[in-house]
């Protein structure tokens, strides 16, 4: 993958990175976590990190869907990729990622039919195009992508097609951040907040990150000059011993969210009483499940689902990783024997995993300089 | 898998009110416009999409600088090949 650097040149890039060690007390480490995959990604392909002083740390956060996903709910999905008479459908992010017995591309391999899809409305027209097949749909993301799913499911309800359902695992991201804050591990001072899940939720459900737990938090666009803006108003506030949601990334972002999108969520999905993440355990009322109104196209209830817990491989350390307490190349098999190429912990799999982005851009730089 | 897709809308189609056509960087595709039922888009508008699903308008400006990251990401092609995977159709 490509490194990007052409836009270091720009007055504004320089004038916001030379703003930034104005304001960074060169007595205090500063360990600020960004929410978003979408950010790990942005801050590793543009190696944003060379241009930070070296006592601000960035923390990759919970928020790539694919990452968070334990194994044994793969393995549930693809349970149902077992039977004929389905199609197995889902987002490319998805068809590389590790079950138990493979990833979704290698049970294609077998013979199963497995197909990626670019939206849950390409699933919907599957499904009408194949009257005689059952189409399943793997939903994953956070906020961004739920609205998505729940209008879908709206329009199977409304054009009674019978053949189509999903299998939900989307979550939610208030939850995550608060187990993140919870945790006696960790310790951030501020947070980057996610830009698109924002665009739905709007930024008043990150109020109690301020007010009750004391941290800055600014919700941020996703451009090089967007994350750096945003860092500068992380230390404007802890300079000025404040503690507010701002957002950075008002140009899509509004204060309110998208209540269109909210009510059609709320129309198809209820709370999950909890559910489990990858690396942080169990966490409650932390996803959603589909509300017995709509429990025809409901994967789970249509479909016995074998419900396994799988525990990831002893030797990865996706977890500690997951929260920030390790950097990817801490885990011992960063690398070695989990690659990109072959993969063993998920967050080696999705471009926003921490570990795929840290193996495409620092440690192939680093390789190619120590050569 | 959180990066949107700005496009232009060029037509809202008669037939589903819910629907209407995008240009992605001259690729046109069907994109359901339900989620913004609160503000609805007009022809020319900007929207922000993300798996087939307009997610929020914006302006002009910031859709052609959102364009420029796409690019600068080398992400143009691969954004152009999901607006094309959409199953909504060409218009």
């Amino acid at each position: 993958m490509r490194y990007v650097d052409e836009f270091r040149g720009s007055e504004l890039i320089t004038k916001t990175a030379d703003e930034i060690r104005r304001l960074a007390d060169p007595q205090r480490h500063y360990r600020f976590m960004e929410v978003c995959g979408g950010h790990t990604h942005a801050i590793y392909r543009f190696g944003l990190k060379d241009l930070l002083p070296p006592n601000i740390e960035l923390v990759h956060g919970p928020g790539c869907p694919v990452c968070v996903l334990p194994m044994g709910r793969i393995d549930d999905g693809l349970s149902m990729a077992e039977n004929p008479d389905v199609i197995f459908t889902a987002f490319g992010d998805m068809m590389r990622v590790p079950g138990t017995r493979g990833s979704p591309l290698e049970y294609k391999a077998r013979g199963m039919d497995v197909r990626i899809v670019y939206s849950p409305s390409d699933a919907l027209k599957l499904a009408r195009a194949n009257p005689e097949k059952h189409v399943m749909f793997f939903a994953i993301g956070f906020e961004t992508t739920a609205p998505s799913t729940a209008l879908t499911l709206m329009r199977a309800k409304a054009a009674k097609l019978h053949n189509f359902s999903v299998f939900c695992n989307h979550v939610t991201i208030i939850p995550a951040i608060r187990a993140i804050l919870d945790s006696p591990d960790m310790r951030i001072d501020a947070f980057l907040g996610p830009g698109h899940v924002s665009t739905v939720i709007g930024c008043r459900p990150y109020g109690w990150i301020a007010n009750k737990e004391g941290k800055p938090i600014v919700v941020s666009g996703f451009e090089p000059l967007d994350i750096l803006h945003g860092i500068v108003m992380l230390l404007q506030q802890l300079n000025a011993n404040e503690q507010k949601v701002e957002n950075q990334y008002k140009r899509v972002v509004p204060w309110e969210g998208n209540r269109a999108a909210l009510k059609a969520m709320a129309e198809v999905f209820e709370l999950r009483p909890y559910f489990e993440w990858r690396g942080l355990g169990f966490i409650s009322q932390s996803a959603l499940r589909i509300r017995d109104s709509y429990a025809e196209w409901d994967a789970e209830q249509r479909f016995s689902v074998p419900g396994v817990r799988v525990t990831d491989p002893k030797a990865a350390q996706c977890g500690e990783v997951l929260k920030g307490v390790l950097k990817p190349a801490q885990c011992k098999l960063f690398g070695k024997e989990c690659t990109p190429e072959h993969p063993i912990g998920a967050l080696m799999v999705s471009s926003e995993g921490s570990c795929a982005a840290y193996y495409s851009y620092e440690f192939r730089k680093a390789a190619m300089a120590s050569r | 898998m959180c990066l949107a897709i700005p496009g232009k809308i060029v037509e809202l189609l008669h037939e589903d009110r819910d629907l209407a056509v995008v240009d992605v960087l001259g690729v046109r595709r069907k994109v359901d416009v339900g989620l913004l039922e609160d503000d609805r888009p007009i022809t020319g508008d900007w929207v922000l999409i993300h798996v087939g699903f307009a997610m929020s308008k914006i302006s002009e400006v910031d859709a052609l600088d959102q364009l420029r990251i796409l690019t600068e990401l080398g992400e143009q092609d691969a954004a152009v090949e999901e607006v094309r995977g959409y199953g909504l159709g060409s218009p």
